[in-house]
């Protein structure tokens, strides 16, 4: 049986399918997007050996706000680690205690994961409507109608008011995440903590928290390499307008590739994004290691 | 111990216990309470206003239920505003990916677990690479590939690359399930007759129904959603999915909510349905792939 098992045409055969869509379609593209980045290319004419130039270029021109939009997208993962991650973590460590309505909190706080963004970001762009928006509507309401404003419109209020959906949709996500990592904790380690006389706020930050560890690297991670990557909400409320207010890597890679046709330009920005997140997902795992 | 521990535990709530911890239940239950609807309100809001029209859209009737139920909205969204089009487009591309992506990655798994050979895990290793690759690495190549083999504005542009960024979380799924099967069900098989392709196909394959329904739901949710290669490789009007349809809606009845709204709950209601009768299957699958990535 060994021996059949061990067949080369089989084995072939069974792993060409997945093996060939995967490289053609994931590895070869990073190759060929590195390729690019060396280039200065239209996508019609000769493309022109360059270097490095696109790079330095990327770093240093003011017309391409690279920098800036580099830095909306850390800003929007500061947030998302210090206000939707413990706000997430306090979540699953609450619901993980057996309170009544467990089951049905967890599925409603997960679901506008599921929603589609394009759907979130219109029901957004409702929102924050000038004249008919929910939170408009409602200031003026309250008679606030000072404090009304355009706010996706507005320079000053733009990105925050981009930020908020985005937030708000993954708060879910995290809180799953945590939330089966606080159920995986042993019952004994708690059961021993309770016994040394622990109030729940000592067993959380002594036993639980140290114990999800694991759980929280990886949801840092996600927090932060997803921000960097950011563009569907972004792209739908704001479209990194107005003026640049809320432009993201993402929304400029797109920018500049399909409005001003340098794809040797948008290639640079998808290899910086690639080794960002890298750079990013090894620099917390060190952070995590050190602790 | 354990009763100790839990007299002790006791003791330690009835210090705490009379008012104060009453007050704090309280609070963290509101807290709970109104960020359950934070996240509710949205598709409420939405389900309200796809069924009114402007003068209450606009009007007093902001978010209460509508006072008369304009379900001409929704007719307007799919003749009109060609969601039923849309609708089939991105049915037809969730499809054709979620099969390939089963079918790719359940070949691959078996012979990555079942097979005998001296790099599987490596192999396996290296498909894993795709739960980290973002597809912002992939868009310039595919794009300017696809141009070249002229498949720019068809659905092979969009259901090609979702199986393929699908496979690395369809792979670990599959491997879950399959390291579940007993291998005397294989040896069994060997000694009826059955060649690899047999056992595959009639023994392991079967039994690989439940994994089929996870990766399933997962590649459907990344596709009926997903926004940036569906922008980017299709501008064509017959074949674009939901989401980029209904970016175009939204656009063109800037005035007029009504149909806009009846256009995102045509897309939003079966996700919705998917996820009422499987919430903890989806759950689950979202959990697998986070601790793995």
């Amino acid at each position: 049986m060994r021996r059949t098992l061990g067949y080369r045409v089989n084995i072939i055969l069974f792993l060409l399918p997945a093996l060939f869509l995967f490289v053609a379609v994931l590895i070869a593209p990073i190759v060929m997007s590195t390729y690019y980045s060396f280039f200065n290319w239209n996508g019609l004419s000769t493309p022109k050996w360059i270097a490095f130039k696109n790079y330095v270029e990327l770093f240093t021109s003011k017309s391409i706000s690279f920098l800036p939009a580099l830095k909306n997208s850390l800003l929007l993962a500061l947030f998302s680690v210090l206000i939707q991650l413990p706000f997430a973590l306090w979540l699953a460590l609450k619901l993980s205690k057996h309170l009544p309505g467990e089951r049905a909190f967890i599925s409603i706080y997960f679901m506008p994961v599921l929603i589609s963004t394009v759907v979130i970001g219109q029901l957004w762009l409702k929102i924050y409507n000038p004249d008919y928006g929910v939170l408009n509507v409602a200031l003026r309401a309250m008679g606030l109608e000072s404090w009304t404003r355009s706010w996706l419109g507005d320079k000053t209020t733009a990105l925050g008011a981009a930020f908020i959906p985005t937030l708000w949709q993954y708060v879910g996500y995290h809180m799953l995440l945590m939330y089966a990592g606080v159920k995986g904790v042993p019952r004994e380690l708690l059961e021993a903590g309770m016994l040394d006389g622990c109030t729940e706020g000592q067993l959380n930050r002594h036993i639980i928290i140290p114990y999800i560890k694991p759980i929280l690297r990886v949801s840092v991670i996600f927090a932060v390499t997803g921000s960097l990557k950011s563009f569907d909400l972004i792209y739908v409320l704001t479209n990194g307008g107005p003026v640049h207010a809320t432009e993201v890597p993402s929304t400029l890679m797109l920018n500049l590739l399909f409005l001003r046709n340098r794809y040797g330009m948008g290639s640079t920005i998808a290899v910086m994004l690639i080794l960002l997140c890298f750079l990013f997902a090894l620099l917390i795992n060190l952070a995590f290691k050190e602790e | 111990m354990t009763i100790d521990s839990e007299k002790i535990s006791r003791g330690r709530l009835n210090l705490k216990s009379g008012s104060s911890a009453k007050v704090s239940q309280v609070l963290v239950y509101s807290v709970l309470i109104l960020w359950a609807l934070l996240c509710l309100f949205p598709v409420y809001w939405m389900i309200t206003f796809s069924l009114k029209d402007n003068a209450q859209i606009f009007g007093a009737n902001v978010i209460g239920l509508p006072q008369t139920w304009f379900w001409s909205n929704y007719a307007r969204a799919m003749t009109l505003g060609r969601m039923d089009l849309y609708f089939l487009n991105s049915f037809l591309v969730a499809v054709i990916s979620i099969v390939i992506t089963l079918l790719a990655s359940c070949m691959a798994t078996y012979a990555m677990t079942r097979l005998v050979w001296k790099w599987r895990g490596t192999m396996n290793k290296f498909f894993m690479l795709g739960l980290t690759i973002p597809i912002h690495a992939a868009i310039v190549p595919l794009y300017v590939v696809l141009s070249k083999v002229h498949l720019l504005n068809s659905l092979p542009a969009l259901f090609i690359p979702y199986s393929a960024f699908a496979l690395a979380m369809g792979i670990l799924i599959c491997t879950g399930f399959m390291g579940g099967i007993p291998y005397d069900l294989d040896e069994a098989a060997f000694l009826d007759g059955c060649g690899v392709w047999a056992i595959f196909f009639r023994v392991i394959a079967p039994l690989m129904v439940p994994a089929v329904a996870t990766v399933g739901i997962y590649t459907f949710l990344q596709c009926w959603n997903e926004l940036m290669f569906a922008t980017v490789f299709n501008s064509s009007e017959a074949y674009k999915t939901l989401p980029v349809g209904i970016q175009g809606l939204a656009g063109q009845y800037l005035r007029e909510w009504g149909p806009t709204g009846a256009a995102m709950a045509i897309a939003t209601i079966p996700t919705l349905l998917v996820y009422i009768f499987m919430s903890k299957r989806i759950q689950d699958s979202f959990i697998a792939g986070a601790v793995k990535g």
